[in-house]
């Protein structure tokens, strides 16, 4: 369920680290305000338990295939949810950084999705109701399987609104929607069968853990609802902004530039054109190819359907960008070829000085 | 299981490169975090079937890999496991989109442009978020993210996190090697021994959380995490960062591929 970078655009990327951020800020000061430190290396070894416990694999029982373990609600369970939303944050921050499983730039849609549901709204309103009776393994079990379906459900519901928001993909919403929910379904049945038997048999063995988790994490301090709201208004502001910024404007980067430098025309594009075909006319090795006329008779051509969203694609500006992107990629590694030569030959003249 | 084995490969490779001394080590972790950052949020900014103009930020990976001595193939081994993901959802593009265009006299679906674009973008990105770790390392990630004002507890939990994981890759390999060898054949672990195999991994772990704390408090603890030597911002730091951010931009606002392609073909312009 992990998104990609490239999957997801600035804005909404931008917009859930902001959240992120702020979810992570109170998490962290109700920690450092409720609990003892000792929580600190318990929620360090924990989140490294679950990132193991991830890549252990079982077998679901009536299928042939095998499943692992989540594990966003188990540390809600065992931590809180404060302690467990941080440490859901770690473990995603490592698989971004060392692994490139979701990137750093929908890091904060990540966080969110598998984080912030199942501590913040599966755990409280759903596991907590099931247990509150009592611990006991029917209570458990219930309460896991329930609040991990539900907290799969909520994080690929939203993985597919933050998804078509970023407009990287043509899946239509119902399709995707259609897609991501039944397997999810799925994947939060065998969550919650796995979140149960850890559970039951941590609270069998040692019930202590359990009731320690449980009475951790009362209320104090900063009211929820004031950071819900303040939640909502970073949400209204940085994706307003962004997507304004995004959108209101054919090209936010070229539209900021402009502001910055105060005019247009110190940034115009006839300027660098005009250079370049100065130079052209004295570099170009293909001169005669002949794209122009390939050019005029193709690019008026409507070939199925006009659709303005579409920049116009002239042949001429294509075939440059085929060859240009080819000569592009060909400097690259010419440039880190000649870097690693003299590099190394440079290591082996200070060698043979030594 | 090979699984297991590998992540652990994987985190060391990178941990190893990380020690190395070159002058992209050296640039201060802020630095190199901002301008990975950036890097990203441009690259992705990009229109969804751009091509040509996200190629000149290959330069970036290639920069980084040349100086600072990374071996590209385990990198790239690295990102190409992360592509089926990026595969199955990217490769619906053309299924949904078969609008056609034309490039020079070749007929292309716009679906299978916007896939090209998608994978070489988050092949770009994958590869920088690893370069950044392996030129920077855990530590100084975590120095760079408390002075970019990211919570204490979090940071700290993070670095122990990242410690732990060694420990309890290694415990749970060992676990589940032990099963695996008293279930000859077994695809994995049967649902009835989960609960007790990683509730007993569970519990081992919250033993040695307790007593990595006791020794932690014994060695004067007090809820700060010292990361050592104090880095300051270089001149030259800021400058990499601007130069390159400078050069994101300009290649966001100029197709450089296409002007270098215009030089040669003598078309479009």
């Amino acid at each position: 369920m992990h998104m990609a970078d490239a999957l997801i655009s600035p804005a909404v990327g931008g917009t859930m680290l902001a959240v992120t951020a702020g979810v992570t800020a109170y998490s962290a000061k109700k920690v450092q305000n409720d609990m003892d430190e000792s929580k600190i290396p318990l929620m360090g070894v924990m989140g490294a338990f679950v990132f193991t416990a991830q890549m252990i694999n079982f077998s679901i029982p009536g299928t042939g295939s095998s499943g692992h373990l989540g594990g966003g609600m188990l540390l809600a369970i065992l931590l809180g949810p404060y302690a467990g939303f941080l440490t859901m944050a770690s473990i995603l921050l490592i698989q971004a950084l060392f692994f490139g499983d979701g990137g750093l730039l929908a890091y904060g849609c990540n966080v969110f999705n598998l984080g912030f549901y199942t501590c913040f709204v599966a755990y409280p309103f759903i596991y907590k109701k099931f247990v509150r009776k009592g611990i006991n393994p029917r209570n458990i079990f219930a309460g896991s399987m329930v609040s991990s379906v539900v907290g799969l459900q909520l994080g690929a519901f939203s993985v597919v609104v933050e998804t078509l928001l970023s407009g990287k993909t043509e899946l239509p919403f119902g399709q995707f929607l259609l897609f991501m929910l039944p397997i999810h379904l799925a994947i939060g049945v065998i969550e919650g069968l796995a979140t149960a038997a850890i559970v039951t048999f941590i609270w069998k063995a040692r019930p202590e853990i359990l009731e320690r988790a449980v009475v951790g994490e009362t209320l104090r301090g900063v009211p929820i609802k004031k950071v819900m709201v303040g939640l909502a208004v970073v949400t209204v502001i940085v994706g307003g902004l962004l997507s304004w910024f995004a959108s209101a404007n054919p090209d936010g980067l070229e539209w900021s530039i402009e502001r910055v430098a105060g005019t247009a025309e110190l940034e115009s594009a006839s300027g660098i054109h005009r250079i370049f075909s100065e130079i052209q006319n004295r570099v170009a090795f293909l001169p005669d190819y002949g794209f122009k006329t390939v050019e005029d008779d193709t690019a008026g051509q409507p070939v199925e359907e006009d659709e303005s969203s579409w920049p116009s694609v002239d042949a001429g500006t294509s075939v440059s960008g085929i060859v240009g992107g080819a000569i592009t990629l060909v400097l690259a590694v010419i440039l880190g070829w000649i870097i690693n030569v003299s590099r190394k030959r440079k290591s082996k003249a200070t060698k043979a000085v030594a | 299981m090979s699984n297991i084995t590998n992540s652990l490969y994987d985190i060391g490779l990178l941990d190893d490169l990380a020690r190395k001394k070159t002058f992209i080590h050296r640039i201060h972790p802020v630095m190199k975090l901002l301008t990975t950052i950036v890097y990203i949020v441009v690259l992705t900014s990009f229109e969804k079937h751009e091509v040509s103009a996200v190629l000149p930020f290959v330069f970036y990976p290639v920069f980084i890999i040349s100086f600072a001595e990374i071996p590209v193939v385990p990198v790239l081994k690295r990102v190409l496991l992360v592509q089926p993901l990026i595969i199955g959802i990217g490769i619906l593009n053309p299924l949904f989109d078969t609008y056609i265009v034309m490039l020079g006299n070749i007929a292309i679906s716009r679906g299978w442009l916007t896939f090209l674009s998608i994978l070489i973008k988050s092949s770009l990105v994958v590869m920088v978020s690893i370069l950044l770790v392996a030129t920077t390392g855990m530590d100084r990630v975590a120095v760079a993210l408390r002075m970019l004002k990211i919570p204490k507890v979090f940071v700290l939990q993070l670095l122990l996190m990242y410690r732990y994981i060694w420990l309890l890759i290694e415990e749970g390999f060992r676990m589940a090697q032990a099963y695996s060898l008293r279930a000859p054949g077994q695809k994995g672990i049967k649902m009835n021994d989960l609960g007790s195999f990683l509730g007993q991994m569970l519990l081992r772990a919250f033993d040695r959380a307790q007593r990595v704390y006791q020794a932690m408090n014994l060695r004067g603890f007090t809820g700060e995490y010292n990361a050592g030597d104090v880095l300051k911002v270089r001149f030259r730091d800021v400058l990499y960062f601007v130069a390159w951010s400078l050069f994101f931009v300009i290649a966001r606002i100029y197709n450089i591929a296409a002007l270098i392609g215009a030089l040669f073909t003598g078309v479009g312009r």
